[in-house]
């Protein structure tokens, strides 16, 4: 094997177990692990109530299917009118977990919607109170 | 030229697929996940686990000197756990002049090691594949280039590649942007040396914010991007030498009821490559599949 390939197949198992390394020291509580900028970050369209419509629709698309259609939650996953979802996470902790997800709890991440669907989520999610 | 054949099945193909999204599916089963219009490259994103995703690709070609061809592929993927997608493939041709065939298939695993987002996001992926005489060309590597589409079919399906393929899949979103990048290595079970190769790609939704109405055909419901993939050699001759190489628009819709269909044209860069590929693909996810079997046998 030529010396290209051969460093190719080192960097991949590099990665393959630095990563697993960092997947092993994770853990599911998610509201402890927001950092403080991401906390005090402000939902740009916060009371909006064409965003909370839009919110509603992603919501019904995304989100309905795991934490119910009127947000109670289901067997295995929570409610989102719980009172850390409405009182103690902050419109930025939220964003913060929608973006990173909790995959250990098979919470994905839904980074793919982009930020402006994710603020619009979460005033919907934020107007259930 | 007589394109009656091909247009035969891909008629059938593409009736297949709007059966199975427009018709068979019923609509509380609807999802309106929005894929990203990609046709070699993986992106970051894994299957949501317990949803099931149902996309059929489909390429359409003509090789200088060669029939013109389309493969198709049908693929299952489905979301094990957050970090954890696994997909199996059927794969199948038509080739003007010649047969329709089954041509195998392929089971791959994706695994993303990392919690969290991050500045980019790395994914592993393995893949077994069984074929003979494919020309879905979900992946181009080692010296693949267009004198592969002019072996007859009765000859090229005799000769089975059992291999094994692993990828380095790299992801990220920047301002509503994906941006991913895979680099590959593919190895012939029967001996032959690694071969690499790589694509990337990049798109974004045409408007980032939902619209607070339901409707079909607003910016929010399309994406547009770029794709380019080609070979990189094999283990006795690594870099850009005798390998083809593609680079190509693409661009998706997802219609209310969760279908997203998307098309790219992607075009050769050198002589090793067929001149113009035609892609499309319909895709449909079925959201916690399981759940649904569960409900109905309560």
């Amino acid at each position: 094997m030529t010396r290209a390939p051969a460093l190719f197949l080192a960097a991949v198992v590099v990665i393959v177990l630095s990563s697993l390394a960092v997947f092993a020291t994770s853990n599911g509580a998610w509201l402890a692990n927001v950092p403080q900028r991401d906390r005090e970050r402000a939902n740009p369209y916060h009371d909006q109530p064409d965003a909370i419509a839009a919110g509603r629709r992603i919501f019904l698309d995304h989100c309905a299917h795991c934490h119910g259609a009127d947000a109670e939650g289901t067997k295995k996953r929570p409610s989102l009118k719980s009172t850390r979802v409405q009182q103690e996470a902050t419109d930025g902790d939220l964003h913060w977990l929608l973006v990173n997800g909790n995959r250990g709890q098979g919470m994905p991440s839904w980074i793919k919607l982009g930020d402006p669907q994710i603020w619009q989520v979460i005033c919907y999610i934020k107007s259930l109170h | 030229m007589d394109y009656s054949r091909i247009l035969t099945f891909f008629l059938r193909v593409g009736r297949a697929a709007l059966l199975l999204a427009g018709v068979v599916l019923p609509s509380y089963l609807k999802s309106t996940c929005q894929e990203y219009p990609y046709f070699v490259t993986y992106s970051q994103e894994m299957e949501e686990p317990g949803n099931l995703d149902i996309e059929m690709f489909n390429v359409v070609g003509n090789p200088q000197g060669g029939n013109s061809f389309i493969g198709s592929d049908v693929e299952f993927e489905y979301g094990l756990k957050g970090w954890w997608t696994t997909e199996f493939y059927l794969d199948g041709q038509a080739t003007q002049n010649q047969s329709t065939i089954f041509t195998g298939f392929r089971w791959e695993n994706r695994f993303r090691p990392l919690p969290g987002e991050h500045w980019i996001n790395p994914v592993l992926y393995a893949e077994f594949e069984d074929i003979s005489a494919d020309k879905t060309i979900r992946e181009v590597v080692g010296h693949d280039g267009r004198y592969d589409f002019l072996v007859p079919n009765w000859l090229a399906h005799m000769d089975k590649q059992r291999e094994i393929e692993l990828k380095l899949i790299l992801g990220s979103n920047v301002h509503g942007w994906n941006i991913s990048e895979n680099f590959i290595a593919e190895k012939n079970l029967a001996g032959d040396p690694w071969e690499f190769g790589y694509a990337f790609a990049t798109s974004r939704p045409l408007q980032l914010a939902a619209s607070a109405r339901e409707c079909a055909f607003c910016a929010e419901k399309f994406q547009a991007g770029v794709e380019m993939y080609g070979g990189l050699g094999d283990a006795n001759g690594f870099g850009l030498h005798l390998t083809s190489q593609y680079l190509g628009p693409t661009v998706s819709w997802t219609a209310p009821n969760g279908m997203t269909v998307a098309f790219s044209p992607q075009f050769g860069l050198n002589g090793y490559s067929i001149p113009v590929l035609y892609r499309f693909s319909v895709s449909y996810e079925i959201q916690q599949f399981l759940s649904h079997f569960r409900r109905s046998g309560q």
